[in-house]
């Protein structure tokens, strides 16, 4: 198994996927948590507009995952379907004919990567976002454990995002299908879903089981919930977030392996 | 250093309504080159791909000395494979492509650097995959199979894209590896392509085994004799004479029936000047081809 983990990571280095992703991530991210951290600041007066009870700094931060975490999961889908697409799982099944043992690296080095994306996502948001709440003269809160468990929490969601993707790439081995449905999906079908679902309350029940809703739960602060009516209000415990992520991607990956990962390689 | 033997028994893999391969049963010694061939769409590379446990066979089983491929313990130190469908990442190097093979089955990255060069591929090892000719990527897909200095190698097609001086190159490696004491299991849609460096052929069409055994045993179809002379009619009277049924062609008569020795007699005896006197095999690649039947070559 350890065999199998290190060739995947060594798949994953020795091509230029992660990297750009990962630049793309810092950018994106920064962007939006330095744009963000200086409106927020500069009219902190009327902070309390966005909710009871939440602070600028963690909404700024969580920027990371609740609009990085596209990023872990192209990560994951990728790596997966680059595979079918070049065929090479053909060497891939040659060299580790146990097909479990495979996934299951993917698995790990997709939770792996989606942990580095974290970390990059909160160098951009506390790195930029965090220096401009301090130069607009808002208390960053870096000293704050609480913060730090969000930060911790983050890095945990981007991790079983990156799961989640390498699920979804066996389960669509089609590498095209494979984008679209996560740029379709994390761009406007869970966004619709989300806003539709607050207008009714048992819709609102639903709705918190959602992905994106579970991983907002998971990390605690999100712009997006902090926007909509009722603020945290609708989201699941943490806990059980995180609970709600892991089971999308254990429904992926196994019925994924039930199916197009037991096909003849041809 | 012995390789194992190859063994198929009653393979059969049936794609939807197709069968791929029907009920396939043959067996490949060490120490050998063996040429697996028939034409495009016969069976093989499914058959290769049964073997290794791509695909699935539908019934019957295939093994290395008795143990199918994902039962092996180190696959790749026991079978080295150059599947022609040779996939590469195409921004991934040759290298690299080596040595994440090498990962997954504990192989040293020096082991790597070492067959790259031996494939002749040193001074691109560095370079993306993307942009290798396709005798560079067959030259990679042989690098792959000989990575874990494996006793059995399965060669699905190697000659394809290899410049001449590659194929020479090829030919004798083969040979050489087969000498060790390896068993080397070559396929190819053309005889004439492996002709010169296998030992024994395994023949399908259309799924099912035509001939399994050596060269020679191929070549013993009836012979024919070339024969000619300045007056051909009066040739082609006294081989007739003689018994023989000839065929007229621009190199020559073609006789059959009688053997080079009674063709000479008979043009002695009417007087005839021979210019021309072969006795002729048939051509290996007639018998090949009488064997795939109209499973299409041409």
């Amino acid at each position: 198994m350890l065999r199998s983990i290190r060739s995947e990571a060594l798949k994953v280095v020795t091509t230029r996927a992660w990297w750009i992703l990962a630049i793309v991530l810092f950018g994106y991210i920064a962007l939006f948590a330095g744009g963000m951290a200086a409106l927020f600041g500069t009219i902190s007066d009327q902070a309390d507009a966005l909710g009871p009870g939440s602070s600028i700094p963690p909404l700024v931060y969580s920027f990371a995952t609740s609009v990085g975490y596209v990023f872990p999961l192209l990560f994951g889908a990728l790596a997966t379907t680059t595979e079918f697409r070049h065929q090479t799982l053909t060497p891939t099944f040659l060299a580790t004919p146990r097909r479990g043992e495979v996934l299951g690296s993917k698995v790990i080095v997709g939770a792996a990567w989606g942990a580095i994306f974290g970390v990059v996502g909160i160098v951009a948001t506390v790195g930029v976002g965090g220096l401009i709440l301090a130069l607009v003269g808002v208390d960053p809160l870096l000293d704050s454990t609480d913060t730090w468990a969000l930060l911790g929490r983050m890095v945990l969601a981007m991790a079983l995002w990156g799961v989640i993707g390498v699920g979804l790439g066996v389960l669509v081995p089609n590498q095209v299908a494979s984008i679209v449905i996560v740029l379709a999906f994390t761009q406007f079908v869970e966004p619709t879903l989300r806003i539709a679902a607050a207008f009714w309350e048992w819709s609102a029940e639903v709705g918190r089981f959602l992905p994106g809703a579970a991983s907002d739960a998971l990390v605690g602060s999100s712009f997006f919930t902090s926007l909509s009516a009722g603020g945290g209000a609708n989201l699941l415990e943490w806990w059980q977030g995180g609970l709600v992520l892991a089971g999308y991607a254990v429904v992926f990956i196994v019925s994924g392996a039930l199916t197009t990962w037991r096909r003849d390689v041809t | 250093m012995t390789g194992a033997v190859i063994e198929i028994q009653g393979l059969t893999k049936r794609f939807g309504r197709t069968t791929a391969v029907d009920d396939l049963t043959f067996r490949v010694e060490p120490g050998v080159v063996t040429g697996f061939l028939g034409p495009n769409g016969a069976g093989k590379t499914t058959t290769l791909r049964a073997l290794l446990g791509l695909v699935r066979a539908t019934s019957g089983t295939a093994s290395f000395d008795g143990r199918s491929y994902t039962e092996l313990g180190d696959p790749l130190r026991t079978v080295g494979t150059a599947l022609e469908a040779a996939s590469f990442h195409p921004g991934r190097s040759g290298r690299d492509h080596l040595r994440v093979a090498a990962a997954a089955a504990g192989i040293p990255t020096g082991r790597a650097d070492e067959v790259i060069e031996w494939v002749g591929l040193g001074s691109a090892a560095r370079r993306r995959v993307g942009g290798y000719s396709l005798g560079m990527r067959q030259r990679l897909g042989l690098a792959f199979a000989l990575l874990g200095d494996p006793g059995v190698l399965v060669l699905d097609e190697p000659i394809n894209g290899l410049d001449p001086e590659g194929i020479r190159w090829i030919r004798g490696f083969l040979r050489s590896l087969a000498a060790e004491g390896r068993t080397v299991l070559v396929s190819s849609h053309l005889l004439s392509e492996v002709q010169q460096t296998v030992d024994r052929v395994v023949i399908i069409s259309r799924g099912r085994l035509v001939y399994q055994g050596t060269l020679d045993g191929l070549e013993s179809g009836p012979g024919r004799v070339r024969v000619d002379a300045a007056d051909r009619a009066a040739l082609a009277d006294a081989v007739t004479a003689a018994g023989g049924s000839i065929e007229l062609a621009h190199d020559g008569l073609h006789v059959s029936g009688l053997d080079a020795e009674a063709v000479g007699r008979a043009a002695l005896a009417a007087g005839v000047v021979l210019s021309l006197l072969v006795p002729e095999k048939e051509g290996l690649e007639d018998v090949f081809l009488e064997l795939v039947g109209e499973g299409g070559i041409r």
